[in-house]
């Protein structure tokens, strides 16, 4: 077991609001885990909180790698991403007013992932050809697909192995959603990541997901095993598949 | 960023520096002296200011805090062991480092207009204690006596241009370090999405308390010489809002976005503003800086640089 994220009895919030009340979820080494749920019930609270960007008030964010155990709770959002753990952030989160190269170099910015620069710029640009024809574009200029490619493509630029995913469908078309949604699965074969990924979109994320979490009003109301358990619960068919529960 | 370009850059700096003193030995009257040297003082705040206001985007109006304090450093290492003017301009710089460090630990948590004013505040409050520091003059300010000039100048003020010139080239030669490293990547990315940059591993805070040390430094550096250029200082005058304003105006007419463009802006405004002092008066100067800022934010946004298309989008590629 040379990596595992786990989350126990996280609680968080900004100021009164309560985002998080207990939740408690795992990600181990090679899979794709889900975390459903519609706007506001925490997702993207709980990315934040794993990446260092928000502070828990309670419970515990501790990612096992190589032997090592390591308190996300109590680090500094870059020594996080020095751990191999990469954001790629709701809403894309890109630097508009600079070129499509220099986002890129910037997904490199920790030390460890700078010597390697040239080799996961040209893994990038392979990966997203579309990138390398445009990389002396500003990126605010491309489309939102475009976008959000350049968005993955800068995570993976720091060499992770958890990429965490937040909303990836977040402004797109149907169609761009299922081809980010395919990309991401197979960046993850490619790259072996181990990928935790909050979407909204059901049917789509569970088309590469191993299992996954459905978060209700900060709280976790499913932990499914399998996509064929997720199918199956309750709650999912009220919430998704339009069943009558 | 080619090898060939850093050479250039430092011969173009020593050329600058053997003209600057041979002008000062060749030349036999004081007066281009005392104007020159407010020109260069302007260069080295610009370029300061644009270290955390240009390159990180956060705007401080405490430029005049930093100077003034520089300025009352310098006093005080004068007036207390007699210090000579390169300890006084180290000091200042030390003492200029911690209270940006200082600055930036209480204030960088404040992003946007907060900040900027907090910087307005931290001005006052530095004004305040040196105006009831009586060792220094208090509000009434002190007299000071030049020690003898040093060897191959003829007269203090020369010297005095000389040193401001050398800080100049530690300013330009700092910021543009800065701009070419990581550290600049970081903090232009910090400027254009602070979020964004902390997901990418950017150590924001670190990046900017440096920015503020560095910028800092600089600011109190170009202040220290400052005492002995007037042979007088007073807090009103040390913490005059006119400096936090011209840096800025500088900096943003110049152009933000490399390094040359804060060089540009000082010399352009500085020139300006000297001529009008000489022939007009000096009360017309705040009224065309105003004017020009007004200008040059309608018309050229990005300042000069942008305006000639000065070739610095090229920096992506190394």
């Amino acid at each position: 077991m040379a990596l595992r994220l786990s989350v126990s009895d996280l609680d968080a919030g900004y100021g009164a609001v309560k985002a998080l009340q207990g939740v408690s979820l795992e990600v181990r080494q090679g899979e794709t885990v889900a975390i459903l749920g519609s706007n506001g019930n925490g997702k993207s609270t709980l990315m934040k909180c794993v990446t260092g960007l928000v502070r828990p008030t309670r419970g515990r964010v501790t990612l096992e790698a190589d032997g090592k155990s390591h308190d996300l709770a109590a680090l500094p959002a870059e020594a996080i991403v020095e751990l191999g753990i990469a954001l790629v952030p709701e809403g894309r989160r890109l630097f508009p007013k600079l070129t499509v190269e220099e986002n890129l170099m910037l997904g490199a910015f920790r030390k460890s992932a700078r010597s390697e620069i040239g080799k996961n710029l040209a893994f990038a640009y392979e990966a997203f050809p579309v990138l390398k024809e445009r990389r002396r574009q500003l990126a605010g200029t491309m489309s939102g697909g475009q976008q959000q490619m350049l968005a993955i493509a800068r995570a993976l630029m720091s060499s992770p192995r958890l990429l965490l995913v937040d909303e990836p469908s977040v402004g797109l078309s149907p169609l761009l959603v299922s081809q980010t949604i395919t990309t991401i699965g197979d960046l993850k074969k490619k790259f072996g990541l181990t990928v935790l990924m909050a979407e909204q979109n059901f049917h789509q994320a569970v088309r590469i997901a191993d299992r996954g979490y459905i978060i209700v009003h900060g709280e976790i109301a499913v932990a499914a095993q399998s996509v064929a358990e997720l199918n199956a619960n309750d709650i999912v068919k009220k919430l998704y598949l339009g069943g009558i529960a | 960023m080619g090898k060939s370009n850093g050479l250039g850059f430092w011969i173009a700096c020593a050329v600058f520096l053997g003209a600057m003193l041979a002008l000062t030995l060749v030349m036999k009257n004081e007066y281009p002296f005392f104007a020159g040297y407010v020109i260069l003082q302007f260069i080295v705040l610009a370029t300061a200011w644009n270290i955390l206001g240009g390159y990180a985007g956060y705007v401080n109006f405490g430029t005049s805090a930093f100077f003034g304090l520089g300025v009352y450093i310098a006093v005080m290492l004068f007036k207390a062991i007699g210090a000579p003017i390169v300890v006084q301009i180290a000091g200042a710089a030390l003492v200029g480092a911690v209270l940006g460090f200082g600055v930036g630990l209480l204030t960088l948590r404040m992003q946007g207009i907060f900040f900027s004013i907090a910087t307005i505040a931290v001005t006052i409050i530095i004004e305040t204690c040196v105006t009831n520091w009586k060792f220094v003059g208090g509000a009434a300010g002190i007299q000071l006596q030049r020690p003898p000039v040093m060897a191959p100048f003829d007269s203090y003020v020369k010297m005095l241009f000389f040193v401001q010139a050398a800080l100049v080239v530690i300013a330009v030669a700092l910021a543009r370090y800065v701009q070419g490293s990581w550290i600049g990547r970081g903090l232009q990315a910090l400027r254009d999405d602070e979020l964004a940059a902390e997901c990418t591993g950017v150590p924001t805070l670190k990046l900017k308390l440096l920015a503020c040390c560095l910028s800092g430094a600089l600011m109190s550096a170009a202040g220290a010489p400052s005492a002995m250029y007037l042979q007088f200082a007073n807090p009103d005058s040390a913490f005059n809002l006119n400096y936090s304003v011209s840096a800025l105006a500088m900096a943003l007419i110049g152009g933000t976005a490399h390094w040359i463009g804060p060089i540009l802006g000082a010399i352009l405004l500085g020139v300006t503003q000297q001529i009008l002092t000489v022939t007009i008066s000096s009360e017309v100067n705040v009224l065309i800086l105003g004017l020009m800022l007004v200008l040059f934010v309608v018309g050229a946004p990005a300042g000069l640089i942008g305006l000639v298309g000065f070739p610095w989008k090229k920096r992506g590629g190394t």
